[in-house]
């Protein structure tokens, strides 16, 4: 019992003397981690649409050459962020750049290094989701589109990208909860985010254990939070299981006994050739 | 002559080495109800999307009005808003309601306004008995409805011609009628169709023409009297036969 109540009077100190920084270092990786999920987001989109533009033996060699180069740099994109871990990323463009460019260059903005770390390192995961979410939705729905006059473009916006979207948003959310965790390794560049705060915390008080608690309750709070509201979403983008029925005079639901008073149309205008006929 | 709208001359596809299409030459003329039947793999299917361009022919032209669609300067989305098409698997948009399956097009495409589209799109839903359902879902509605919306999403785009690949050979035999007679009001209203179909009856009673395919030709094609009583060709009679006694 005592060793609770000890660990209870800690946490309560620690919280007293450095809720500030604990709240910054919360609120750096919440901010941090929904940003560069969205940004990745953007950066898969984008490669998952450039990666399925449709291409045919009949298109001009350019417009073949442009489409194939397009997918082997997204290619080598996505193994080399995918294979490689993040912590190593942040390390090689935070002191890369500087380095290539004789140090006329550097990140003055820390925020500006992580954000194109974890945005790139999402991108490539989001990248394959995408391009996945994409050749899921059948082509009958692709040729359904094609049929009555739509483009690849106009296809992929109102037709495949939306199902698409709701297909993933699983993946989206595990993205998201996987950043709030994993920017940890951004502390290695000196990025203060929550996991920063322990170690600078813990470097003056030698209270591990307690800031450790803090830690787990804050990033487990974040998690499940995040988890819950993207449910939400998912419920919200489904609809509604029901559809109500619209009112319709009942008369004229037949087929063909109903004729728009008010409009000539095609039907309108072979009937009148047909009395021409006649 | 003003009343032809699609001359196919020398149309032959080929998957690889295999030829599925070899020299089709016909003419379809407005007003016509043209049912192409045979058997499974003479190329039917093929022929409708080499038509509307899913395909691209191997050789030989298709005229539109008498221009040339095939080749590479061809708008292929534009011709296509003209030619409508509806295929075996319905192939609504499963994220849009019956309404907006029937909007998108004309908005998009034709660059109507949303007030014009939604009043062409409840016109041709209320023919073919869809007005209730404008709210559903292509997955909360049945197979016959799903295909009699396809047919209004294809009529809202007000096309000259429509094509109907086995528009009934994914529904369940209760449902098939219900199609059957949206489609023999169309062709009674003098909408221009060309329909793949293994309903003989349809054939035999709707078309003004029908053309025998086998093994990717044309084998025999003329009015339905003539096909259904009095073939031509023994390729013609032996797979009518097959239909007689089944
Ligand atoms: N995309 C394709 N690639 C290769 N071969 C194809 C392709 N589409 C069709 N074929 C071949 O073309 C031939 C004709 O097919 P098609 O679908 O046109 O026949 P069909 O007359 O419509 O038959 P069914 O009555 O079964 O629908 C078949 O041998 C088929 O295997
Ligand atoms: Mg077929």
């Amino acid at each position: 019992m005592n060793i609770f109540l000890n660990l209870a009077r800690d946490i309560a100190e620690l919280w007293q003397e450095y809720a500030g920084l604990y709240l910054t270092g919360i609120w750096n990786t919440l901010s941090l981690a929904v940003i560069c999920t969205a940004l990745g987001c953007i950066i898969g989109l984008l490669c998952g649409i450039l990666n399925t533009i449709p291409y045919s033996k009949n298109d001009n060699i350019l417009k073949r050459a442009v489409l194939k180069a397009i997918r082997v740099l997204i290619q080598i994109y996505v193994e080399v962020f995918r294979g490689t871990p993040m912590i190593l990323q942040a390390v090689v463009i935070y002191y890369g750049l500087p380095y290539f460019t004789n140090y006329a260059m550097r990140f003055s903005n820390i925020w500006l290094c992580a954000l194109l770390v974890v945005s790139i390192n999402t991108g490539a995961y989001m990248a394959e989701s995408v391009r996945g979410g994409i050749i899921s939705i059948d082509p009958g729905q692709t040729e359904g589109a094609k049929a009555i006059g739509m483009t690849h473009w106009q296809t992929m916006l109102f037709v495949i990208l939306p199902q698409a979207l709701r297909n993933i948003l699983p993946q989206i959310g595990n993205n998201l909860i996987i950043n709030i965790k994993d920017t940890s390794v951004m502390s290695i560049i000196g990025f203060t985010e929550f996991f920063a705060v322990h170690k600078n915390v813990t470097g003056t008080t030698y209270l591990y254990f307690p800031s450790a608690a803090i830690e787990m309750a804050g990033y487990l709070t974040l998690t499940i939070v995040a988890s819950f509201l993207l449910r939400m979403l998912e419920k919200k983008m489904d609809g509604s299981s029901s559809y109500e029925l619209a009112e319709v005079d009942s008369l004229t639901m037949a087929a063909g006994t109903y004729k728009n008073p008010d409009k000539t149309n095609y039907f309108d205008e072979r009937s009148r050739e047909y009395k021409e006929d006649k | 002559m003003a009343n032809e709208i699609l001359q196919i001359h020398h149309l032959s596809k080929a998957f690889g080495h295999n030829i599925v299409l070899r020299d089709i030459d016909f003419t379809v003329e407005k007003g016509d109800v043209i049912s192409i039947i045979g058997a499974s793999g003479s190329g039917k299917s093929t022929l409708l999307r080499c038509i509307n361009l899913l395909e691209t022919p191997t050789s030989g032209e298709i005229l539109y009005h008498g221009e040339n669609v095939v080749g590479k300067k061809v708008n292929a989305p534009k011709y296509r808003s003209h030619v409508g098409m509806v295929f075996q698997s319905f192939n609504l948009f499963n994220n849009m309601t019956v309404l907006e399956n029937c909007m998108v097009g004309q908005v998009q495409v034709l660059g109507r306004n949303k007030e014009d589209a939604r009043k062409e799109a409840m016109y041709y839903l209320q023919k073919v008995g869809m007005a209730p359902y404008i709210h559903a879902k292509p997955r909360q509605i049945s197979g016959g409805q799903k295909q009699r919306v396809a047919i209004a999403r294809a009529l809202a785009m007000n096309p000259e011609v429509l094509l109907f690949d086995e528009p009934t050979s994914a529904l369940d035999p209760e449902m098939v009628g219900e199609v059957l007679s949206v489609m023999q009001t169309l062709a009674q209203e003098g909408m221009t169709m060309l329909v793949v179909t293994h309903e003989m009856a349809f054939a035999r009673d709707v078309s003004s023409r029908v053309v025998y395919m086998n093994q990717g030709v044309i084998c025999e094609q003329g009015a339905p009297q003539q096909i259904f009583g009095d073939p031509q060709r023994q390729e013609t009679r032996d797979f009518l036969s097959r239909f007689r006694n089944a």
